[in-house]
């Protein structure tokens, strides 16, 4: 069992006066930005019969792409939380010359127009790129294939997970370490026993904040993919897809769909991370 | 003292304003497709020359490009053009019927509002390595093609219709066109979002033995990466894409604009503009001219999208739309 928080109980007084009005403010700030411009959303899908609604989200490419866009975004999210791990790892333990410029390049991916990556990579990874005329010889093909959208994926939600590690990673107590140095315990158990479980939360966070990013990328990837039905498409492809077709209401059912997938996960991983957080508060 | 700057002021303020006003031209916002920047860069050049020789007054065009489709729904969503000019019908037609444009747009100008025109041929690498003439050499194993996604861009649905037509147009059924588009997008390798996009991926990325595009594309071609990289084959046979054009009444009814974007758009009959079209390798619709710049439109048997698909919305329904045609090729391996 654990020992509860002894927090004494303090006299209702908040640092914010006026919760109410702040409270009030806040709904309607997030109404007026975000809930208002997603109704719309679902309410033009309201135009179509349940069959037509079916029909525009259910099928065989429509299905083909929330696969790709959801598997690829959860492969690059995978990638970023090892790699990015190491890469917030490496700017907080170790001091070396240029760290600042690395620091600072690592929120590229941030402030990059995504057109801009997509191009670039389109660029190197392409046949007759620096780095795709290395791996063509040995059949090797990074552009215009599925390699190519998990690359960009990869590329434009590396700082989610870096930077919201590198501040947990900052704030540890250097002492816990030590300590458990000095009671013997090897670079891996301290590791597994002491430092993870404290990163663990951010690194969840991380994980669903590059996912998230990456399920709703569409400039860089369209460079890259080669676009190819069944294949190649990401969904935000076949949503421009069907407003080409002036298919409005098709192209919200899909976007609806979308919204709800993403939705749902976010309220997953959000869980995940309140269980997490309940379970190492428990250990301390 | 005190009331002199005052009176400075005000003054100062009213000539501001005042000399604000005299300034205040007409400003017309053309709304076009991707490829036609260039285009209607000289043209707008040629015809504010034009409009200040005729009425000694000055006018301003704002140009506008991106995808045709994704124009057409800017304008309708309420993007305040003056005039719209697209390389598909169906375009303006999607406009005309949410009551933007007139409703008999096609009427309002000579040759059904289309001023120009353009047709789908291919291009290859320079010296032609693999030998391609014509459309059949496209479905050759170990020909790679690029072209456009026809659920993403106009182009794409071009060069769709245009393979399709030219099995019908010697003679064969609509079984055989499906049977040879189908292995057509078999040697496709990147399927590209929009017409500059194919343009980079065939000549930046090096990817494909032709591409098939509008035939303005060469010279577009020929001016961003030199001349001599690629040759223009003309295929026996291809289809006609006019490019249409239109008055947005919604705006120019709220701006009082109506006489200047008639005058805009007849303007691009005069012969002046029918030489610049040519020499952007647009097919003017002036037969005089079309023949003077020969050279360029070689001669190639073209069909009308009413010869074996209707229309352009017929096609759209049919070949484009889920469900359509082009899915039932692309979804059977």
């Amino acid at each position: 069992m654990s020992i509860a928080p002894t927090t004494p109980k303090r006299a209702s007084k908040r640092v914010l006066p006026g919760f109410n009005l702040t409270l009030g403010y806040t709904l309607l700030y997030l109404s007026l930005i975000v809930l208002i411009p997603l109704s719309a959303l679902v309410l033009k899908t309201f135009t179509l019969t349940w069959e037509q609604f079916w029909a525009a989200v259910a099928s065989p490419r429509v299905v083909a792409a929330y696969q790709l866009t959801f598997g690829a975004s959860l492969i690059a999210a995978l990638v970023n939380v090892v790699f990015g791990l190491l890469v917030a790892w490496v700017l907080v333990r170790y001091p070396f010359p240029g760290k600042k410029v690395v620091d600072a390049m690592v929120d590229l991916p941030f402030a990059l127009p995504t057109a801009v990556a997509g191009i670039a990579l389109t660029a190197l990874l392409a046949d007759n790129g620096w780095i795709g005329s290395l791996l063509a010889p040995y059949g090797i093909q990074l552009a215009f294939n599925r390699n190519g959208i998990v690359i960009a994926l990869i590329f434009i939600s590396l700082p989610f997970v870096v930077r919201t590690v590198q501040p947990v990673l900052e704030d540890m107590e250097k002492e816990l370490e030590e300590a458990a140095t000095c009671l013997g315990a090897s670079r891996w158990q301290t590791f597994r026993h002491v430092i993870f479980p404290t990163i663990a939360p951010a690194l969840l966070t991380g994980f669903a904040m590059a996912f998230a990013r990456a399920v709703g990328e569409y400039g860089s990837v369209i460079f890259i993919a080669g676009n190819m039905p069944m294949v190649s498409e990401i969904t935000p492809l076949i949503i421009i897809g069907k407003l080409e077709q002036y298919d409005y209401a098709g192209a919200t059912a899909v976007a609806t769909v979308m919204l709800l997938i993403s939705f749902v996960l976010l309220m997953l991983i959000n869980a995940l991370q309140a269980w997490q957080r309940r379970r190492s508060g428990a250990q301390s | 003292m005190h009331l002199k700057q005052k009176t400075k002021l005000a003054l100062a303020v009213i000539a501001l304003a005042a000399s604000n006003f005299v300034a205040a031209q007409t400003t017309l916002l053309n709304v076009s497709y991707d490829v036609s920047r260039e285009f209607y860069k000289d043209i707008n050049a040629a015809f504010i020359a034009n409009y200040k020789k005729t009425t000694g007054k000055d006018i301003k065009i704002d140009q506008s490009h991106a995808g045709s489709s994704a124009q057409a729904r800017a304008v309708n969503d309420g993007l305040d053009a003056d005039v719209v000019t697209m390389n598909t019908t169906t375009d303006v037609d999607f406009l005309a019927g949410n009551g933007v444009v007139a409703k008999d747009w096609t009427k309002k100008f000579p040759s059904n509002a289309a001023p120009t025109s353009s047709t789908m041929l291919f291009l290859v690498r320079n010296g032609n390595p693999k030998g391609i003439k014509d459309w059949d050499d496209l479905i050759k194993p170990g020909v790679q093609v690029v072209v456009v996604n026809p659920k993403t861009g106009g182009n794409g649905r071009m060069a769709y219709l245009a393979a399709w037509g030219s099995v019908r147009a010697k003679g064969g059924t609509d079984a055989q066109a499906a049977e040879f588009v189908a292995k057509l997008y078999k040697n496709v390798p990147v399927l590209a979002k929009g017409g500059r996009d194919a343009t980079t991926i065939f000549l930046q990325r090096n990817i494909g033995d032709a591409l098939i595009t509008f035939e303005s594309e060469v010279v577009s071609v020929d001016n961003e990466f030199g001349a001599g990289k690629v040759d223009a084959i003309h295929p026996s046979s291809s289809i006609v894409a006019e490019n249409p054009v239109a008055v947005v009444e919604r705006t120019v009814a709220k701006k009082g604009t109506a006489d200047q974007a008639r005058a805009y758009l007849n303007f691009l009959y005069t012969d002046e503009a029918q030489e610049i079209a040519a020499k952007h390798a647009i097919r003017p619709s002036n037969p005089a001219i079309l023949k003077k710049y020969a050279s360029t439109f070689k001669p190639i048997k073209l069909f009308t999208a009413a010869d074996y698909f209707g229309s352009f919305s017929e096609a759209q329904k049919v070949h484009f739309n889920d469900g359509g045609q082009f899915d039932k090729l692309y979804t059977v391996k």
